[in-house]
């Protein structure tokens, strides 16, 4: 590699984190007085925590080239989960948080059941387990908000603060870098790798494919259902509908995560990236008083523009010297 | 004295520095069928691209259809209008869609169909049939039919295509997967067509099957017609012969590997065209398997390893004590426990991932035995590959690059070193040095020499006999799945396999 291929190399890596410092110092400059100010900064790092559970939850299968869209469904069930069980049938949250993992996990083997035994597109199943998933959330809450989740879980998660910003963000970070750590320094992570990208390598190198994938759904929707724990703790209630909302800015972080830090490859560190790239190019937007429905146009266009440029990326990778 | 439905002259081809075709001169008559017969590689794909319009000719090239002069390059698509047509050993047909549709398939492709009157259409298609002897129903779908109607089918959209009678239809191995029964109906076909005043080409490696239908034969061998034949004044000697080449080259002499205790015994395998297959092998041992299109050689390999599903078969390993193993219920993570290892012949798709970086490819069997699981480090693996590289001769020796940067030679010896590192007990080999350059070739033969030199029984399927001559101790030749030759000893050589394949003693 000449000194050229480095430093476009090093622009490529680090593009995403410039462009996210150069845009909190321009709306910071735009508006001193509200954007900059620690506590704007600790409330987007912490709410967001959800969106990167949920993008983290995305990144393991799309590594394996499966697609997950139920998982928003899942977050939106496992907070239904603890709000009915816990404020309304009075189960303490460790024992609801509980029945949303297992719910997750379950979720996460059917999907995997299908997609490896049946050998039905991933998009597919998931799209419809998805689905089902939501009727169920609006059977058990009658369509309904339902709040009266315990404090004790929204100030392990929301109120406690390190640093002044919430404890979820940690939790979140603390997920990236378990993620991180399969993905790069685990025989696991290097087989998962060649799973996706060179299915019939791996099941010749003695790789048993299905159960990998299998494996990857499973994580996904076990990640989905921690996102709703999260989700259930920041809010301190639950709504049947808006967990829906994290699906798009979710892949749409995924993909744009793909393009940094490891270029060619979704990564956990990328994604998380991402996601707070997106979230401040709206806050900042909202900041600046355009309106909210600005937001669907952004992740949209986002989703699509990332995408682009994934593919730009691995078609170039697949050439490069 | 017929009309000359296609005449070549002075055809020529390069490919690099390589010369596919040089200076052919290929005539057929309207009414004739013709075999074209010749080995892999002597030029016969590379003859029917430039008529299909994929390659270029060098210049000097003439081409005449029906006494017309075409103008050279055909261009791609082109060779319809001329009255050109081909079938190809994979049909071009859709079996999800009606035999009536797979018909107009190219018209409902390339020309703007308004309103299509089916009924119509139907009935065209029926009477087609009916004037070929066919009782195919138009409606049904394709994938309903045997696979010789599919074939049949195949050939009358053909020659439809290209107006009917005065036609030059080229069959290009249309036979190898069909029964005997079957081929018989094909024939029929073929004679009607060239009664009706077609000319046929038959391109086919079953020299019994060319005999049998053809009118003339013409062989080529490195690029040149070897000469052309009156099939009725020539027997099948005189044709093996030219395919093969008279000049015989004395074998190597070469060492046989003493007979112990067989490592690996093979015993009643069936799968895939694979019939009731059974072989041992000798620690050190390199076995070459080879045949003609259809003959099954190929997929040995796959079986062993589990990575395609065998009927049933025993496979016996002994080392000590003898494992037996039952290859019904066989997967490649039990072969590979078992010491077994594939090196697949199709590079990009089973070999290695392009995009992925050599070390990954290569160390990714190798991950749980020479690393610590769970916690990878990367100069470590780097430092493994590195090592590996230089003993594969590896060029250039950058475990970091992407497999995809390497020239096919290279790439082939990093799946080599990828497999070979796992010091395996068999090795199992398919087109070892396809798309692999000259100097390459040497590395690779090296790098089998080695391992076998180490202990290992090898296994190496391969079409290419001057390969298997050059690193086998003994060579296998099956024909419809069974195994019709075995050659070895001072005997093996280039000649006497390709000789075999084709059904003649050596």
């Amino acid at each position: 590699m000449t000194a050229g291929g480095g430093v476009l190399d090093l622009a490529e890596r680090y593009g995403l984190t410039v462009a996210l410092l150069v845009m909190l110092v321009a709306f910071s400059l735009l508006r001193p007085e509200t954007f900059f100010t620690w506590s704007n900064v600790s409330t987007i790092l912490g709410s967001q925590a959800v969106l990167v559970v949920v993008t983290l939850g995305l990144i393991v299968p799309l590594t394996a080239n499966d697609f997950d869209v139920s998982i928003a469904y899942v977050l939106t069930l496992s907070s239904m989960l603890i709000a009915v069980l816990n404020g309304q049938e009075g189960w303490p949250v460790w024992a609801a948080a509980l029945a949303a993992v297992a719910m997750g996990l379950a979720v996460g083997a059917i999907n995997a059941f299908f997609i490896t035994v049946f050998r039905i597109h991933s998009l597919i199943v998931t799209l419809g387990t998805g689905t089902f998933l939501h009727g169920v959330t609006l059977w058990i809450s009658g369509s309904m908000t339902i709040s009266g989740i315990s404090d004790s879980l929204m100030s392990i998660v929301i109120v406690h603060r390190l640093l002044g910003i919430p404890l979820e963000f940690f939790y979140a970070l603390l997920l990236c870098c378990l993620v991180w750590y399969v993905f790069d320094y685990t025989a696991l992570g290097r087989r998962l790798l060649f799973v996706g990208r060179g299915r019939e390598v791996a099941r010749l190198s003695g790789i048993d494919t299905d159960r990998v994938r299998g494996a990857c759904l499973i994580v996904a929707s076990l990640l989905g259902a921690l996102a709703g724990i999260l989700y259930a703790g920041t809010q301190g209630a639950a709504d049947p509908v808006s967990g829906a909302s994290y699906l798009l800015p979710a892949f749409a972080a995924a993909f744009l995560g793909s393009t940094s830090i490891r270029p060619g490859r979704f990564n956990p560190w990328g994604a998380t990236l991402a996601v707070y790239f997106l979230v401040v190019g709206i806050t900042g937007l909202e900041f600046m008083g355009v309106s909210s429905f600005v937001q669907d146009m952004f992740y949209g266009g986002a989703l699509v523009l990332a995408v682009t440029l994934s593919q730009l990326v691995r078609g170039r990778e697949e050439q490069q010297i | 004295m017929s009309e000359t439905a296609l005449d070549i002259r002075n055809l020529s081809r390069n490919f690099g520095g390589q010369r596919a075709l040089r200076g052919v001169d290929f005539a057929v008559l309207a009414g004739e069928v013709h075999g074209l017969l010749g080995q892999n590689g002597s030029g016969k794909s590379t003859l029917i691209k430039v008529l299909a319009g994929f390659h270029e000719p060098e210049p000097g090239a003439r081409l005449l259809v029906f006494g017309q002069e075409v103008k050279l390059p055909v261009p791609p698509g082109g060779f319809r209008r001329l009255g050109l047509s081909f079938v190809h050993q994979h049909l071009g047909l859709i079996p999800t869609l009606t035999v009536l549709e797979n018909l107009l398939l190219t018209r409902l492709a390339t020309t703007q169909m308004w309103r299509i009157d089916w009924a119509a259409a139907a009935a065209a298609a029926r009477a087609t049939f009916a004037r070929y002897g066919l009782a195919i129903e138009p409606t049904m779908l394709l994938g309903r039919l045997s696979s010789v109607e599919r074939a049949l089918v195949a050939i009358v959209r053909a020659v439809e295509e290209a107006g009917g009678t005065r036609a030059v239809l080229v069959l290009d191995e249309p036979t190898p997967f069909l029964p005997r029964r079957d081929v018989e109906r094909l024939f029929v076909l073929m004679r009607q067509l060239a009664a009706a005043g077609a000319a046929v080409v038959f391109v086919s490696h079953d020299i019994d099957e060319v005999m049998e239908i053809t009118d003339r034969v013409t062989v080529l061998r490195d690029g040149q017609v070897a000469g052309t034949l009156v099939t009725a004044q020539s027997d099948r000697d005189t044709v093996v012969r030219l395919i093969v080449g008279r000049t015989l080259t004395a074998a190597a002499a070469r060492k046989s590997v003493p007979a112990t205790a067989p490592a690996v015994r093979v015993q009643d395998l069936s799968g895939g065209q694979v019939e009731r297959l059974s072989l041992d092998l000798q620690p050190g041992e390199v076995v070459g398997l080879t045949g003609l299109l259809g003959s099954g050689y190929e997929q040995v390999p796959y079986l062993l390893y589990g990575a395609l599903p065998a009927r049933h078969g025993r496979l016996v390993l002994s080392a000590g004590t003898a494992t037996v193993i039952d290859l019904g219920h066989w997967t490649p993570a039990a072969a590979l426990r078992a010491g077994l290892v594939l090196i697949p012949g199709d590079r990009p798709v089973a070999g290695g991932v392009g995009a992925l970086p050599i070390v990954d490819n290569m160390m990714l069997p190798a991950l749980a035995t020479r690393f610590r699981p769970w916690l990878l480090r990367r100069p470590a693996m780097l430092r493994a590959a590195r090592a590996l590289g230089e003993t594969f001769g590896v060029v250039p020796n950058r475990p970091e690059f992407a497999f995809a940067a390497l020239s096919g030679g290279n790439q082939q010896k990093v799946v080599l070193a990828k497999w070979l590192q796992l010091q395996p007990r068999l090795v199992l080999l398919d087109e070892p040095t396809q798309g692999v350059d000259v100097g390459a070739r040497q590395l690779v033969f090296r790098a089998i020499r080695d391992a076998a030199a180490r202990g290992a029984a090898v296994l190496c399927a391969s079409s290419d006999a001057e390969q298997l001559a050059e690193i086998c101790h003994r060579v296998l030749v099956l024909a419809r799945g069974r195994i019709a030759a075995e050659i070895a000893g001072p005997a093996l050589g280039k000649q006497a396999i390709v000789s075999a394949c084709y059904g003649m003693a050596a």
